[in-house]
């Protein structure tokens, strides 16, 4: 037990009760931009711990694309609460990922990043054709009931919020549990040395696999979170290819250090992109490509890495494969 | 690149402007929301034209310099202060800016949008939020008669994009009678160029039911680039007319390589949105197409002796060095809306309106406009419809622009269902109570 | 299937063939050498548009000779190879070669955000156009139907650009470097080759192909903002199908897709969009490195 309340369990239970009381303390503005944060730091945990394994996916905005989507489509065959469109567009994704898998678990190193991404440019061309599911301009979202109340205005995004910060707490502890059992060991293994691993007596296809399914869990998590959150679904902001190299960006901001820096890193992203908007309406993406060139270039272990060279001497971390 | 430098100088300088502005909070002033394409495709062919009409009529609002009965400064006597930015990047993003702009910012109306996408996704949340949105260009009927069914707070100030299908279809049946034996679809593969087709195609069943759709419909990826394949395949087929709903980029390269193919000479063409780019093409701009503006703007309004027209034309011309195309009309038009709803909802009030009696005002409203009048008429007097005008390029040498011949004016009441009925089952009913 | 229209689909399907093969081919080579997936490949391609649209405006308002606007898409390819070469090759990448490989391809994404921004700061967003060369090569019947002659033209750039290629790689000592530096990069630096001089140089003429795609189809297209973003994911799957870094599986990429996209919008066009799709989905389930994808290694 006392293992399992290690400093990432105090840190993240400490985060869960901070957002909670702030949830009812902050703007609504702001709040929506904690509410993207989760659902995309969600699905930048995914991509952590295939990151662990050596693995990069450049196209997991196919399963948050397939979440969120999940959700709208649940919603027109009656499925208005919110537990259950989550459930389903997670489900949905899981499922997505574990088909996809025996493909993609062969593949390591950019093969796998790039076939990812070539998934993800065909869900898009089949939405972007299919009228029935509006095309470009997507579908609407209702919002959604919790165990029969639907709250109403400002309500709603805090009981959304709410909702979503517990589950994400759950699922973070989850994942750090995970990453530090014997099988999330391995994936540190499959990165440094696959053919050792297989003597083993360890299967490195089925270990990333399973990761696979994992971080297509957590993006169908993170694509039904932000459907409710948004209250639309459309091929352009949810899976083409651009918003798969966000979700890299928030983990390189992050850093593969701790789940919880996802989620710092995630809003950090969220809160640098609103700036950018707003202050320099031309040229955000000019600042935003920057500020991830200098992070790659001189915070090469994301932002958490900061909180390491603040805290006492940095251990030696794992080095990168090569 | 110092010219870069300098240019993104002068950005930084805005922005800072814009800062200082939001922090000093004046109460004095009526803070407008202008969404519209400053990045990406869609920027040249409309975000931009819209962004100058934007800021040209906020001035001459500001400065009370407008004809009547606009000629009274700023919304209700206070100065308009028009936050312009970017509509890149999709729905999420916009429906995530739309929340700062209200909630951070405090803007008091949105007025904007032209993506069909960005309507669609930011129409709830608008209402959600009890914001006044006036929505400029965005053509879907969707907006209205799916996703907000009992509109409080958004409007939309120009016709939806059934009016301009169903007013091309009109002049194909008047000006070729019997002409037309097929015709075929040239339109992008998303949304708005799917839309497009449909329309276009169910009204041509009841106005033009001689002439049959080919087999072979074209769509293409949209920003494909590239339509050798697609101007074969026309020039191969045996109808003569082809639909399309191409608009910016993807319509200048289609016309460059079309015109190096004799594809206009050989086909007509019905481009619903062509005045979008046919000022810019100057000279290379086909002659003898028929081209929309989705109503009385731009390269159909060139010649109105209307006064408020006039000052557009002039000031426009002078400000930029360059006619104004439908975008500028558009957004302008939305800006006069709301600025129609501040006054009458002022002087019925005494004072300052609240946003509840702007929205009363604006509801059901009949107000001028550049060329005739913009009526409230339709989703509970939140939909506007306009005469539509359909006419055929021709190149005036004298004035160095081209200019259109054989135009018909299609009333409101012709081309856009009745209150109350949906496009998609109007068209295939045959466009009961249409009035032409 | 009658005759005319089988030679139309061959014509139409070499020409969009040869567009995607220009633009695919500088990202193929920059990754066979350098494993790197080059996303300002599309950034390459919108410089190119927008410099040789710009040259080729001054060179006809100045009233030179007519061809020397051709001159002008080439002058502008080969400026823009120097130049991306030493800022992204040199500035940046070098920094970051004994990294993971995705961050490299990252920071290429994070420079191509920048780059598109880069562009409306320099070109603002007015399109811009080149007509002139298109205009001057006039056109020709084939098959009862009208061709431009431009268009017809590429073909012949895309062939000379994969012979010039294939020699190169084949017949010169420059070629026989780089196999030796594409299979065992260490080993090679060991034996004595300037790796990092071979990478600038490799990185330079994939920018100048990235670029000369673009500059070539200038002519043909309005220049504007977003033309970079669309290159890449069609470059993309060209190289996918064809198989990464194979500069031969490009080629026959840019081919199976260009013919196939041709017969579709001639005889079944509702199934255009799919098209590339659906190549690239059968490749990567039965053949997922590709059609033609150079031998790997696997190292213990």
């Amino acid at each position: 037990m006392t293992r399992f309340m290690d400093k990432t369990f105090w840190g993240l239970t400490i985060g869960l009760v901070v957002i909670l009381v702030a949830n009812f303390l902050l703007e609504d503005w702001l709040r929506f931009i904690g509410l993207q944060s989760m659902a995309r730091g969600a699905v930048a945990l995914g991509l952590l711990i295939l990151w662990r394994a050596g693995l990069v996916s450049f196209g997991h905005a196919l399963f948050f694309g397939w979440g969120a989507y999940a959700v709208a489509l649940s919603q027109k065959i009656g499925i208005t609460d919110a537990l259950l469109g989550i459930i389903i567009g997670t489900i949905a994704s899981g499922l997505l990922a574990f088909a996809l898998g025996f493909l993609l678990r062969r593949y390591r190193a950019i093969f796998f990043a790039l076939l990812n991404l070539a998934f993800s440019m065909i869900l898009y061309g089949v939405l972007a054709k299919l009228e029935v599911l509006g095309s470009t301009d997507g579908i609407g979202v209702k919002q959604p009931s919790y165990f029969g109340i639907t709250p109403e205005g400002a309500n709603a995004h805090i009981t959304l919020f709410c909702f979503t910060a517990i589950i994400v707490y759950i699922v973070a502890l989850a994942v750090h549990r995970y990453l530090s059992s014997t099988l999330g060991a391995m994936t540190i293994a499959v990165r440094e040395n696959e053919i050792r691993l297989e003597y083993l007596g360890y299967s490195a296809e089925k270990a990333i696999h399973v990761k696979y399914v994992f971080s297509g869990l957590l993006a169908g998590f993170g694509g039904a979170v932000m459907a409710l959150a948004v209250g639309h679904v459309d091929p352009d902001s949810m899976v083409y290819w651009p918003n798969s190299g966000d979700f890299v960006f928030i983990t390189i901001l992050s850093g593969t250090g701790n789940v919880a820096a996802t989620f710092i890193g995630a809003l950090a992203f969220e809160l640098i992109r609103t700036f950018a908007f707003d202050y320099a309406p031309q040229i955000w993406q000019l600042l935003m490509g920057g500020t991830l060139l200098v992070i790659v270039m001189f915070l090469p272990n994301g932002l958490w890495s900061l909180t390491e060279h603040l805290g006492k001497r940095r251990k030696s971390a794992p080095s990168p494969a090569e | 690149m110092t010219f870069g430098i300098k240019r993104s100088g002068a950005l930084f300088a805005a922005a800072a402007l814009l800062a200082g502005t939001g922090l000093a909070q004046a109460q004095d002033k009526v803070k407008m929301a202008v969404p519209t394409f400053l990045t990406g495709a869609g920027a040249p062919a409309f975000g931009i034209p819209a962004k100058k009409g934007s800021e040209l009529i906020v001035r001459g609002i500001n400065e009370g310099t407008l004809p009547a009965p606009y000629n009274t400064p700023g919304f209700a006597g206070r100065m308009v202060d028009a936050i312009i930015y970017d509509e890149a990047g999709g729905g999420t993003k916009q429906v995530t800016e739309l929340r700062n702009k209200v909630q951070k910012e405090k803007v008091d109306l949105v007025v904007g949008y032209i993506s069909s996408g960005t309507c669609s996704a930011v129409t709830n949340v608008a209402e959600e939020l009890k914001i006044l949105t006036i929505e400029t260009v965005c053509g879907t009927p969707r907006v209205f008669e799916e996703l907000d069914k009992n509109p409080k707070y958004v409007f939309r100030t120009m016709n939806h994009a059934t009016g301009n299908n169903v007013s091309a279809a009109h002049y194909i049946a008047k000006t070729r009678k019997g002409q037309v034996k097929g015709f075929v679809g040239l339109n992008q593969n998303y949304a708005w160029g799917q839309d497009s087709w449909r329309d276009f195609e169910l009204a041509m069943r009841h106005l033009a039911p001689e002439a049959k759709p080919s087999s072979k419909q074209q769509f293409p990826k949209i920003f494909a680039g590239q339509y050798g394949a697609e101007i074969s395949a026309l020039l191969r087929g045996k109808e003569k007319l082809v639909h399309s709903s191409f608009w910016g980029g993807d319509l200048e390269a289609l016309i460059g390589q079309g015109s190096a193919r004799g594809l206009f000479h050989k086909k007509d063409f019905v481009l619903t949105v062509g005045e979008t780019v046919a000022y810019r093409l100057g000279k290379k701009f086909p002659q003898g197409l028929m081209i929309g503006a989705r109503g009385p703007y731009g390269m159909y309004a060139v010649d109105d002796p209307n006064p408020l027209n006039q000052w557009f034309q002039k000031e426009y011309r002078k400000a930029y060095g360059e006619p104004p195309a439908q975008p500028a009309y558009q957004y302008a038009q939305g800006i006069l809306a709301a600025k129609y709803a501040y006054d009458t909802a002022a002087k019925k009030a005494g004072k300052f309106p609240t946003t509840d009696q702007v929205i009363e005002a604006l509801e059901g409203a009949t107000f001028p406009t550049f060329v005739g009048e913009v009526k409230m008429a339709l989703s509970k007097g939140h939909q506007a419809v306009t005469d539509d005008l359909w006419g055929v390029t021709v190149w005036d040498e004298k004035r160095g622009e081209t200019v259109l011949k054989d135009v018909i004016v299609f009333p409101a009441s012709c081309i856009m269902p009745p209150e109350g009925v949906a496009s998609i089952p109007w068209l295939e009913g045959g466009m009961k109570g249409a009035k032409c | 299937m009658d005759l005319q229209l089988l030679i139309v689909i061959i014509v139409d399907g070499l020409i969009y063939s040869s567009y995607l093969f220009m633009v695919a081919v500088g990202l193929t080579v920059i990754f066979g050498v350098q494993k790197v997936l080059n996303v300002t490949h599309g950034s390459f391609f919108a410089f190119g548009a927008y410099l040789a649209a710009t040259l080729i405006g001054v060179w006809y308002n100045a009233e030179l000779p007519a061809f020397g606007g051709f001159l002008m898409i080439f002058l502008a390819a080969a400026f823009l190879g120097v130049v991306f070469g030493l800022v992204i090759e040199r500035g940046l990448l070098r920094y970051l070669y004994h990294r993971d490989e995705h961050i490299v391809v990252l920071a290429t994404f994070a420079a191509f955000l920048a780059l598109e921004d880069v562009i409306i700061l320099i070109w603002a967003t007015d399109p811009y156009f080149a007509y002139q060369p298109m205009e001057l090569l006039g056109w020709t019947d084939i098959a009862g139907l009208t061709f431009d002659n431009y268009n017809l033209s590429m073909v012949g750039v895309s062939m000379t650009i994969a012979l010039i290629m294939w020699f190169t790689l084949t017949r010169t000592r420059f070629g026989k470097i780089l196999l030796a530096v594409i299979f065992d990069r260490e080993m090679s630096q060991s034996m004595g080759i300037n790796v990092n001089k071979v990478f600038l140089v490799t990185f330079m003429i994939g920018a100048f192909l990235g670029a000369l795609g673009g500059a070539y189809v200038a002519p043909t297209i309005s220049v504007q903002p977003g033309i970079g973003v669309e290159v890449v994911v069609l470059a993309f799957a060209v190289v996918v199908i064809g198989g990464m870094g194979s500069i031969p599986g490009a080629l026959i990429g840019a081919l199976v897709v260009g013919i196939s996209r041709a017969a579709s919008v001639h005889l079944l066009p509702e199934v255009e969009l799919f098209v590339i799709y659906a190549i690239m989905a059968v490749v990567l389930v039965l053949r997922p490195e590709g059609l033609f994808a150079p031998p790997q290694a696997r190292k213990i």
